[in-house]
């Protein structure tokens, strides 16, 4: 497999249970050495995708590309080199955390001498090599998502796929297993990760695809995808309130690089807008102007939309469309009632 | 095929079945009910009671059996015949009936088990094929049954060779016949039930409906095996021979059609026209 060839290459893949369809045209492309997020609502697909890109699962229709192969027709060779953490741990309760590693291991042909080594340094890594004797039933979620990202990586898979891993997770394991997600890109993984946490993706991912009903509606690199959505550069101002001054922002409209003024909420303190640049180096005119007409900045901030405003607009906007290609639908059937 | 996969599938399994004490202890005592306690009640009871009307009306009626197992039937005295009779032609059913009972209530629950845990996630993205995980899942299905059957038939030899022994000359038991029914006829029969109840076991929705549908499976296969291991004693070594090699074909045919009919999809946890 080259350098530039994707990791994982889903296209046009639709798969249906039972005549609902879980997967409907999706494309998803996640580039080698990456992190790339399947974001999206519960039922989106995230999960059947990833059963489809290791062959647990054979779509209806589509082609996909993991590792090089067709996991439909190669799938030993694409799980031999890939690493699964389920929504849910997947342990063997009655069976010790090390009995667990042992199993994994030897499924996924690593060498007899050097499993025990193997088992002990991904445990350590993942900071569960305490509990290794003990069974896996008495093991705290935390524990059992540890065991489980520790048995995803004895192998040396060059593909990761986790399902949620935090799933379940108190915030502070759930940062520590982030940190140890994006540890693992730096040693070269693959990681193609399912999220319906925002917050997760943020700073992890560098490369989202957001699903919706089993369909990919956008995907690349969130400061893309962002530039995408929010092409002009633009503050957030905030001033205090001042019964003298009716319309604080309007002298701002008549500034040189300023296109326009959105006002977006009059708080309890003051009013507040955004207000739309032609560069980002214009903001410190915008400052003064604001100055020079007395008001009292409470706030102003460089717009950088997160991760999750980015998601609700491409929703929205998904939403949007839909809605307007329905509403275009319904016209041409009135029209045609009325011509008949 | 990769068997070191498939051995590994197995060993897990059994490891599981040996640190689950809910599992073996009901086993032990099934084995010990039909291998132990039975057979020493009816033999200590016969030998107690001595040359009375009730033996020998049993003995008489030991004539009904065909020429070939009257033949084999030791012992000069009523009691000692019955003895005889009772051990080697009576009990054999019981060979049959007890690991066909616990090897499929394990096989019911393997794949089915499985998905049912949440495991199935793990086996379906690992590299194991599912004729690999299937043959596993057979073996660790058979080892507690055949394992159980064979603890209880060194007791119940042991029982029968005290009691009966000093009323036929001497220890006999196993016999010819019996060697060729636990080492031949019956691993058969288990592999034609196994092979069955995990194809069952990869296609319903639940361990509880696989284990009634499995009783469906077993329990006509339980008459038919019961038959032929009565047949297999009470005739030729020939007849014992074919018996078993029949069910070997059998079970053989059944087991390859299993491995190619398992997918990998069902291990998952999903609704796909299951």
């Amino acid at each position: 497999m080259s350098l530039h060839t994707p990791a994982v290459a889903l296209h046009g893949v639709f798969k249906s249970f039972n005549d609902k369809p879980a997967l409907c045209d999706l494309t998803v492309v996640a580039p080698q050495g990456t992190i790339t997020v399947l974001l999206g609502p519960n039922g989106a697909g995230k999960t059947t995708a990833i059963r489809c890109i290791t062959g647990a699962m054979s779509p209806d229709s589509g082609s996909i590309r993991a590792l090089g192969f067709d996991p439909n027709t190669d799938g030993e060779a694409v799980r031999r080199d890939c690493g699964v953490v389920s929504a849910k741990p997947a342990l063997y309760d009655r069976l010790s955390g090390w009995d667990n590693l042992v199993y994994a291991a030897e499924l996924h042909g690593v060498n007899k001498a050097n499993i025990a080594a193997r088992v002990m340094a991904s445990a350590e890594r993942f900071g569960i090599e305490h509990a290794l004797d003990e069974q896996v039933g008495g093991y705290s979620t935390g524990m059992k998502t540890r065991l489980a990202l520790a048995r995803s990586v004895l192998h040396e898979p060059r593909l990761l796929l986790f399902d949620e891993p935090t799933s379940g997770l108190d915030p502070e394991s759930a940062q520590a297993v982030l940190g140890l997600i994006r540890e693992m890109t730096a040693d070269g993984h693959t990681v193609v990760m399912c999220t319906h946490h925002l917050v997760e993706a943020e700073g992890l991912a560098d490369h989202i695809v957001v699903l919706e009903a089993g369909t990919d509606l956008v995907a690349g690199a969130p400061a893309e995808l962002v530039r995408q959505y929010w092409p002009e550069d633009s503050v957030l101002i905030a001033v205090e309130h001042d019964p003298a001054s009716v319309a604080p922002f309007k002298d701002l409209a008549e500034l040189p690089g300023v296109r326009r003024i959105e006002p977006t909420s009059e708080g309890g303190r003051g009013p507040e807008a955004r207000v739309v640049l032609d560069h980002p180096a214009v903001t410190p005119d915008v400052v003064a102007r604001l100055i020079a007409t007395g008001c009292r900045i409470r706030k102003i901030v460089p717009h950088e939309p997160s991760l999750e405003e980015l998601y609700f607009a491409v929703r929205r906007s998904t939403r949007d469309l839909s809605e307007g290609e329905a509403a275009a639908a319904h016209t041409e059937s009135d029209r045609e009632k009325v011509t008949r | 095929m990769n068997w070191h996969r498939t051995f590994t599938v197995a060993r897990t399994d059994v490891k599981q079945l040996v640190l689950a004490k809910d599992f073996w202890m009901p086993m032990g005592i099934l084995g010990s009910i039909f291998f132990v306690v039975v057979p020493l009640v009816l033999l200590l009871s016969i030998a107690s009671l001595g040359d009375n009307p009730a033996v020998q009306n049993v003995a008489e009626t030991l004539e009904v059996l065909p020429p070939q197992a009257q033949e084999q039937i030791q012992g000069d005295t009523p009691q000692g015949r019955t003895s005889y009779a009772l051990a080697v032609f009576l009990f054999a059913p019981m060979a049959v009936v007890v690991p066909l009972t616990i090897s499929t209530a394990v096989g019911a629950a393997s794949l089915v088990g499985e998905r049912e845990r949440g495991t199935g996630e793990f086996l379906a993205h690992s590299p194991a094929s599912t004729s690999e995980i299937y043959l596993g899942k057979l073996m660790a299905s058979l080892v507690p049954g055949y394992f159980t059957t064979m603890v209880g038939f060194t007791a119940y030899s042991l029982i029968v060779n005290l009691i009966v022994g000093p009323e036929v000359g001497g220890w006999f038991f196993p016999t010819q016949q019996w060697w060729l029914l636990m080492l031949w006829v019956l691993p058969g029969f288990l592999l034609i039930g196994l092979s069955l109840v995990l194809r069952l076991s990869g296609k319903v929705k639940s361990t509880a409906a696989a284990q009634q549908a499995s009783g469906l499976i077993t329990l006509p296969l339980i008459a038919i095996s019961y038959a032929q291991a009565s047949g297999a004693l009470y005739g030729t070594t020939t007849t014992t021979v074919m018996i078993g090699a029949i069910a070997w074909s059998i079970g053989i045919t059944s087991t390859w059609r299993g491995m190619r009919g398992v997918k990998r999809q069902r291990l998952l946890g999903v609704a796909d026209g299951v």
